[in-house]
């Protein structure tokens, strides 16, 4: 096999260092307590408080109505995350089946446009983006969190490109064999795009689940709070004249961290084949 | 089963300026194998899925049993087809796969049971039923995408060039368990191929093609002996049979500076285009001046490369036969073709008693209806 080049090696390492010593340094010192991280400073050694420090942050109830616990945060972000990420792929799905295989005119003039919203990106838009919500009385709701964000023109085509690559033969066949549109769609279509779908979800949801400034405009109310904001929240809001809850900032962010770990670990590998393989 | 007519159908493709099929007519008989042969881009793919409904049909009709299908969809005309690159559901086990046109059809599960259960012993696919369509070779998912047609017992098999993924040896066996299931089923099927060979073999009937327009339908050997112009005279048999430009004069026939008995009664005088098949050639003390090439080795025979008054010919000889640089060849009595200069037309012959007239009557006879 390939001789081990040492050089490589220290190039890996030093990249998994840099990579992974920021996140072990957070787990680490999320496990004292806020006065020795206040005098110590960040640690890389396991303290004796870690359990205490997360069931704090998991449920007690903090901000100003006493509503909001980390449990509810990391579950309105579930919400956005999940809900962002499956209406996203439903919906670019549809447009690109539409764009496919259906002749309606101006069908590429019509994707072109929506791939050029990816120039369009939220920031951009906000402020009708906002108007519109709250005319429709959606200002602090999910549907108000996750709908404005669904449309997807990085969705759209990748499903566009991978519905061109299948063959028009398997259309073909499915039209001989009694098969309508809308059976071809859910009996042939979804199926085969299974690992397509797994590799949109992984991106969706990170990319879902790190929403920030949306989030924070359209909820006020804090039982809406996710996460993303949790964060913030606990340095701003307990600070005052005491020592700021460094451990409990730390203990947040890994929370944070960890479901978009682990999405990408379960569905790495189908992740890898829906963005290489092609399996027709 | 059904038989299956074709009448005047022509199909332009939206923007193009010439029609890619036009003005076919083809009367297929219930049960009848029929196989359309031609050059790539002759229309034939296009006549067929014009049958199948995935083409739209821009004129003529086309009948299936005695119902119009022109507007019909292709699930509901009854046909089942078998594609190049086989179109099986990738996901689907091979169960799957042959039941699906069965399930959507509401067939009673235990009815699609026996159904697919009969066609995996048809076809020995009895061990691979739950495998997927991936997990097989070629020639088995080519038997796979059969299964799916046989088991939907259609009126009509249509195949397009279904043996062209497989390798050389794997075909020559498909080709065989076609036939023989064809035979057995006796459902009225149309096939389409660029092999003429293929076609040769599998077909009841032969339809020739050529740039969207019938050249001639017959019986493989009918078309084989007398083929109707130089295109399917080049077409059909390999090797193509060689085409030279000669001129009557009186009873002889003149190629370049050789004068030979013409062999055939023919009314034509002056130019023409003689046709004569490798095998109908022969060596001779006197005749035409041949210049060797090169030699193909095929074993049973061997054929011969070369020049005759500077045109190409190509001569059939048993292997043991000693050859020289340079002999002379004869043709053997009737076997002549002659053909229209101009046209490509094979020359009306006259009198009795040659092989190619005889074949011609018989040509006649087979051919439901006049197509040329």
């Amino acid at each position: 096999m390939n001789r081990v080049r040492p050089f490589d090696h220290f190039v890996l390492i030093l990249g998994t260092l840099f990579m992974v010593l920021p996140v072990a340094v957070a787990v680490m010192t999320s496990t004292h307590t806020a006065v020795e991280i206040h005098s110590h400073g960040l640690f890389l050694t396991p303290g004796g408080h870690g359990a205490e420090t997360y069931a704090t942050v998991l449920t007690r109830q903090g901000g100003f109505t006493g509503q909001v616990t980390g449990t509810r945060m990391m579950m309105n972000s579930l919400i956005l995350g999940i809900g962002f990420a499956v209406g996203k792929i439903v919906l670019s799905m549809a447009a690109a089946y539409a764009l496919v295989y259906f002749r309606f005119r101006f069908a590429s003039f019509l994707f072109w446009i929506i791939f050029t919203t990816l120039l369009l990106p939220l920031e951009v838009r906000i402020m009708p983006s906002y108007q519109v919500m709250s005319d429709l009385g959606l200002l602090n709701s999910y549907t108000g969190l996750i709908v404005p964000l669904l449309a997807s023109a990085t969705g759209t085509f990748y499903f566009r490109q991978f519905f061109k690559s299948v063959p028009d033969e398997l259309l073909e066949a499915a039209r001989i064999d009694g098969a309508g549109p809308f059976k071809f769609l859910i009996d042939v279509l979804i199926p085969l795009s299974r690992t397509m779908m797994a590799a949109i979800f992984i991106i969706m949801f990170v990319y879902g689940w790190n929403q920030y400034l949306w989030p924070m405009l359209m909820t006020t109310e804090e039982r809406f709070f996710t996460l993303m904001r949790g964060i913030k929240q606990i340095l701003q809001v307990w600070v005052g004249s005491q020592i700021p809850d460094y451990n409990e900032a730390f203990a947040l962010a890994i929370l944070a961290l960890a479901p978009p770990v682990l999405v990408v670990v379960v569905f790495q590998r189908w992740f890898i084949k829906g963005l290489t393989e092609s399996d027709k | 089963m059904a038989s299956i007519d074709i009448s005047n159908v022509s199909k332009t493709y939206p923007g193009a300026s010439a029609p890619s099929v036009s003005d076919i007519n083809l009367s297929i008989r219930d049960g009848e194998f029929i196989v359309l042969v031609g050059p790539s881009g002759c229309g034939k793919s296009t006549l067929l899925r014009m049958v199948a409904g995935l083409e739209d049909i821009t004129g003529g009709e086309v009948r299936i049993g005695d119902r119009l299908v022109n507007g019909v969809d292709p699930a509901d005309r009854d046909i089942a087809m078998v594609f190049q690159n086989y179109a099986l559901y990738p996901h689907m086990t091979v169960r799957e796969n042959m039941a699906y046109g069965l399930k959507n059809r509401r067939t009673p599960p235990t009815e699609i049971a026996t159904r697919v259960a009969e066609a995996a012993r048809m076809l020995e696919l009895g061990p691979y039923l739950d495998r997927k369509p991936r997990a097989l070779s070629g020639g088995q998912r080519q038997r796979v995408a059969m299964g799916r047609a046989v088991v939907r017992q259609p009126a009509a098999f249509l195949f397009d060039e279904p043996l062209s993924n497989l390798d050389a040896k794997l075909r020559v066996s498909m080709r065989g368990e076609i036939r023989r299931l064809q035979k057995r089923l006796g459902t009225t099927s149309l096939y389409v191929t660029h092999d003429q060979l293929e076609a040769m073999t599998l077909a009841d009937r032969l339809v020739v093609l050529n740039a969207g327009r019938i050249e001639q339908v017959g019986a493989p050997l009918d078309i084989y002996h007398t083929p109707a112009s130089t295109f399917v005279a080049s077409f059909i048999g390999s090797p193509a049979m060689n085409l030279l430009d000669a001129e009557i004069r009186g009873t002889r026939l003149h190629i370049g500076g050789a004068d030979l008995p013409l062999g055939v009664n023919t009314a034509a005088q002056g130019q023409v285009t003689a046709g004569v098949r490798a095998e109908d050639l022969y060596l001779a003390a006197d005749g035409l001046p041949f210049r060797v090439d090169f030699i193909e080795e095929l074993g049973a025979q061997r054929l011969v490369h070369g020049h005759v008054e500077g045109q190409p010919l190509t001569l059939a000889v048993a292997p043991d036969v000693a050859l020289s640089d340079a002999v002379h060849l004869a043709i053997r009595a009737g076997a002549l073709h002659l053909f229209d200069t101009a046209s490509g037309k094979r020359l009306p012959a006259s009198g009795t008693g040659a092989r190619p007239a005889r074949a011609t009557e018989e040509m006649a006879g087979a051919t439901a209806r006049p197509l040329l």
